[in-house]
């Protein structure tokens, strides 16, 4: 596999760069292609498809919890007569779309599709590699994830709906079918998906573990490393060590569905049957769970605040405050990920004093996490701000990560978290912290990479539309829930008028649902604006940010192998923006050092 | 209707929107604008937004704050409640300081040191002393919250002292149930293939093991009979279907005699040391579908399920826990407001205390609920004597199967205890 990525070295000798590359059929190119930079295109605009599917099902659930039990012939035309009679949601639909809103976010949106997308794109680029260690597995790891994307969408299409029991997919509602239809076909192939996506996911971890230790170029030491390439490195390393044990759990899981094995059951009566099943605990399977489901936080989480570290430090033409300080955090944060899992679980029964072990590991995530949101801000402070649409998301990734991080000390401290465990107080803190951040840290990687990928620029004025529609309508939808959640009304609850006490408070779920109308539509003008410029943009630079970084050091146009000649040299970090003495406000990394000049 | 119109201007907004940047980009084009070099204008305009946008976010903020603080949940009605309370307050005031500050610098830089052609950033790579700060001064007030939460914790959580009555809340697909022990203060063994119309808890005495075994034998004769005679013209898949019934009754019942066995068993070894056995304390248990606690006392609940995870949440009482099927699950509280005082408090004459249940459980979770009333203990007492013990619900139901029959049973079965997965058939 090595030879893919040495291959054009052979031939770099040649003068011209059109000489590099033999003529690639259509399918070599665009479908079953091996560039890390085609592969990535293909990991983003299948995100995009997938969070179409989500953003649609949220809205429909909305409008189910604003105006509730009412018909909507938006609701109709997706769910037709079986599922919205009337155009009125079905319950159970109504926990079958939550259920696969919050998977497809999650895996599809934030995890394939952000770390899919900039780890393919940047990790070779910003390292000055000529490709993925082995482009083969890269390949594979693109076709998985689609795989796995088509196993998830047919779901919806099964007899019984697709998978109910929350994106948690705790038993023993999600294994036996008598709990809820949707743990019929449509659990199955929602593991069967999971299980593709998370071989998919090893994959590229492992292949992007092994090209940032093995393949970086002549002069860029670890230390010299872009912060965006730090963070997808932990993130591929938190995968790698994590996902296997979701596969495990699913497998489990998927035994106690279909061979009647008890690793999760036990004395459970229900369809007026006493079942066979004794000795298993569905406890077990929310530990399996939570090991990957807490790193899987910071597996969203790590890559959008290592793309906001390259931009805003890029747009406030500053150096990132604290480097070696956010690397340390970065690494703390994925060390702390792995032993915190239980504070999902305070409330499971579990030895009070396990209880208050993770309630420590917990609330010392809060210290990096500090460090890089003040890091963030003295970044900013006596800066020179262009605001390009991909810093205003950077800023937008500061202020959610803030706000849902506060929210967190609450949630991790177990006594105050008996109260709000399952409410809307938590749907609220990690729609902030970690979907908000997490989208907005992607969106910020798109405007800034866009010119990369495609050679185009996006268009600037509807970025600007984009970003703020989308700011303020984030808060206009989670924060509210925050009150919904401390008034006591839990989450996944189809309806709330069957209670009194929260007559109080349900107003705000229609106040929610318009800004979830508002913010959704503006994810059109995104859409809109990253097609249309697919194909009509303005024709990129060579380096329109006036970045440091190798990637803005190759061509506009997509060679295969990156850069004509022989990979540029690193001599410098990424981040002398502004430095004394320099005729312009960056400096690349490729600039040598001059006589005396201190790296920084 | 009002949607419809809702989404029509929003789609002809977005339209409006669309052909607006069309124009704008030939123009641009036109003028020769280039995207990356972003303009005074664009810089000064976001920047400006960047000092509006904390109006709108802290105004919100504060209009949700004032205008929802007093329809939240009330004042905690139990004794943790209020530690819980007071806990909240102190840990909302150190996260709005962090909140504020964070947001304000965070806000305002962005607006103020925007793009100016005639200087350059402040080139400021990193400076140990501020780093140092911002890494002590979150630890040092983050090991406050630790020190305090994990001693509210463990207050909260220390087990029950010995002798604190029991009360069993029992969560199954879509309500509950309450248990409240008899006359002996004990609560009954439980087993959950006993349970059946008239025993939705499954609680093990020697008259309810009767009768489900009759129950059960008489549904695998029924499936037997049923077998044989159509035999011939059942299709191959439901007849496997009927086979594997029988099979499970089987199991199911040899498992039950199994038990039978443990009991009398436990039930005769307890009598010859002179004490009482856990199977004995079941008939007089009180199962009802009404949750009632003495105010002033602290109360262990027993939380357990019969069909998947529930969580008995009591918002008002400041407590929660998963009820998970296979085990017992615990909490101990002292609920220290009546509902009728809570009544009082909240100007709400239907004002009840709730249980609902906070775990996905399936359809109808939505609408899992229970009322708990908090009275006082002699209104407490009165309403327990009411209440029938399970053994008269027992007693209703049709004569278990004779005496002589089961004894012949049991001791042919004791055999069997050695051989618990063995599948017995008679």
């Amino acid at each position: 596999m090595g030879s893919v990525a040495h291959a054009p070295e052979a031939v770099h000798g040649h003068a011209h760069a059109d000489h590099h590359h033999h003529e690639e059929s259509f399918v070599s190119k665009y479908i079953f292609s091996q560039d890390h930079k085609m592969i990535s295109k293909q990991f983003l605009i299948t995100a995009i498809i997938m969070a179409w599917v989500a953003v649609v099902m949220s809205i429909i659930f909305r409008l189910q919890l604003a105006w509730p039990g009412e018909g909507f012939s938006f609701t109709h035309f997706f769910l037709g007569d079986k599922w919205a009679p009337k155009g009125v949601l079905n319950p159970n639909m109504y926990l079958a779309l939550v259920t696969i809103h919050g998977t497809i976010m999650v895996f599809f949106v934030l995890t394939g599709g952000l770390s899919g997308t900039f780890s393919n794109l940047l990790i070779p680029f910003q390292v000055g590699a000529r490709d993925m260690a082995s482009g083969f597995i890269n390949m594979l790891s693109y076709w998985a994830f689609f795989l796995a994307s088509v196993l998830m969408i047919s779901s919806l299409f099964v007899e019984g709906g697709p998978a109910s029991a929350g994106w948690t997919v705790y038993p023993p509602l999600s294994a036996l079918p008598q709990a809820i239809p949707g743990s019929g076909t449509g659990m199955t192939l929602w593991l069967a998906s999971m299980a593709v996506f998370i071989a998919s996911s090893l994959m590229g971890g492992l292949n992007y573990v092994v090209t940032v230790l093995n393949l970086r170029t002549k002069g860029m030491k670890m230390t010299r490393l872009p912060l965006t390439i730090w963070a997808f490195f932990v993130t591929a390393v938190l995968g790698v060590l994590s996902f296997p044990v979701l596969l495990s759990a699913a497998l489990l899981l998927l035994l106690d569905r279909t061979l009647g094995t008890s690793f999760y059951l036990s004395e459970i009566h229900i369809g007026g049957e006493a079942l066979d099943h004794v000795g298993g605990s569905p406890i077990l399977f929310q530990h399996l769970f939570w090991f990957l489901g807490h790193p899987e936080v910071y597996i969203v989480l790590l890559p959008a605040l290592g793309i906001t570290s390259e931009v805003i430090s890029t747009n406030a033409r500053k150096p990132i405050f604290g480097y070696r300080a956010m690397i340390g955090s970065i690494l703390a944060i994925g060390f702390l990920s792995f032993i915190v899992w239980g504070h999902h679980m305070f409330i499971t029964g579990m030895n009070p004093f396990l209880g208050s072990v993770f309630v420590f590991t917990t609330l010392l995530i809060a210290i990096p996490s500090a460090v890089k949101a003040f890091n963030y801000i003295t970044t900013l402070w006596r800066g020179n701000i262009v605001f390009t649409p991909a810093m205003l998301f950077s800023i937008g990734l500061v202020a959610t990560f803030i706000a849902g991080g506060l929210t967190g000390i609450i949630l991790a401290d177990s006594a105050l978290d008996i109260v709000v465990h399952d409410t809307y107080f938590v749907v609220a803190h990690f729609h902030i912290v970690m979907g908000m951040s997490a989208i907005f840290g992607m969106f910020a990687g798109i405007y800034h990479w866009f010119p990369r990928m495609y050679g185009r620029m996006m268009n600037n004025k509807l970025g600007y539309a984009h970003f703020w529609i989308t700011f303020v309508c984030a808060f206009g939808v989670f924060f509210p829930m925050h009150y919904i959640g401390l008034a006591g009304a839990p989450r996944r609850y189809y309806s709330y008028s069957e209670f009194p006490m929260f007559d109080g408070v349900v107003d705000l779920n229609v106040l929610i649902t318009f800004f979830a109308i508002i913010g959704g539509s503006a994810q059109l003008l995104f859409t809109y604006n990253f097609f249309h410029s697919i194909w009509r943009g303005q024709k990129a630079v060579q380096n329109p940010w006036r970045s440091n970084t190798l990637e803005w050091t190759a061509p506009v146009e997509h060679l295969h192998g990156n850069w004509p000649g022989a990979i540029p040299t690193v001599h410098r970090w990424p981040y002398d923006y502004s430095k004394p003495g320099k005729p312009e406000d960056f400096v690349p990394q490729t600039t040598p050092l001059d006589d005396g000049e201190e790296e920084h | 209707m009002t949607t419809l119109l809702i989404l029509a201007v929003l789609v002809l907004g977005l339209m409006a929107v669309l052909r607006l940047s069309r124009v704008y980009e030939l123009t641009a084009t036109l003028r020769g604008k280039r995207e990356e070099m972003i303009s005074d204008r664009d810089n000064r305009m976001n920047a400006r937004l960047m000092w509006l946008f904390p109006f709108f976010y802290f105004g919100f903020f504060i209009w949700l704050t004032l205008h929802y603080k007093d329809k939240l949940l009330p004042v905690a009605a139990s004794e943790h409640g209020e530690w819980l309370d007071r806990m909240y307050d102190i840990n909302w005031a150190i996260l709005l300081a962090a909140f504020f500050l964070t947001n304000t610098l965070l806000f305002y830089f962005s607006g103020k040191y925007y793009f100016r052609k005639d200087r350059w950033a402040y080139y400021y790579p990193h400076n140990n002393k501020w780093e140092l700060a911002w890494t002590i001064v979150p630890s040092v007030v983050l090991i406050g919250i630790i020190i305090y939460g994990l001693t509210v914790w463990n207050r909260i959580t220390t087990a029950a002292v010995p002798g604190t009555p029991e009360v069993e809340l029992y969560g199954k697909q879509f309500d509950w149930t309450a248990r409240y022990p008899g006359k002996d203060g004990r609560l009954g063994a439980t087993d959950f293939r006993l349970i059946n119309d008239n025993n939705p808890l499954g609680i093990v005495t020697p008259a309810s093991i009767a009768t489900r075994l009759e129950e059960l034998k008489a549904e695998e004769e029924a499936g037997g009979k049923q077998l044989a005679e159509e035999h011939d013209y059942l299709p191959p898949d439901r007849k496997h279907e009927l086979e594997e019934h029988i099979a499970h009754i089987r199991r199911v019942r040899s498992r039950i005699l199994n038990l039978r066995t443990l009991m009398e068993q436990d039930i005769a070894a307890k009598k010859a040391a002179g004490q009482e056995s856990q199977y004995s304390f079941g008939a007089d248990d009180i199962v009802v579908k009404e949750f009632h606690l003495p105010v002033g006392q602290d109360v262990e609940l027993l939380i357990r399920s019969r069909d998947i995870i529930h969580s008995a949440y009591l918002p008002h009482m400041r407590a929660q826990m998963n009820a998970v099927p296979g085990m017992t699950t615990r909490m101990h509280l002292k609920p220290t407001i009546t509902t009728d005082s809570m009544r009082l408090v909240t100007k709400n004459p239907a004002f009840d205390f709730i249980l609902l249940c906070n775990k996905i459980c399936g359809a109808s979770h939505y609408n899992m609920q229970m009322a708990l009333v908090v009275e006082p203990e002699g209104a407490y007492r009165a309403w327990l004597a009411q209440q029938k013990g399970f053994q008269t619900a027992e007693a209703a139901t049709p004569a278990a199967a004779p005496s002589d029959s089961t004894k012949t049973t049991a001791s042919a079965d004791t055999n069997a205890t050695a051989a618990v997965n063995e599948p017995k058939t008679h």
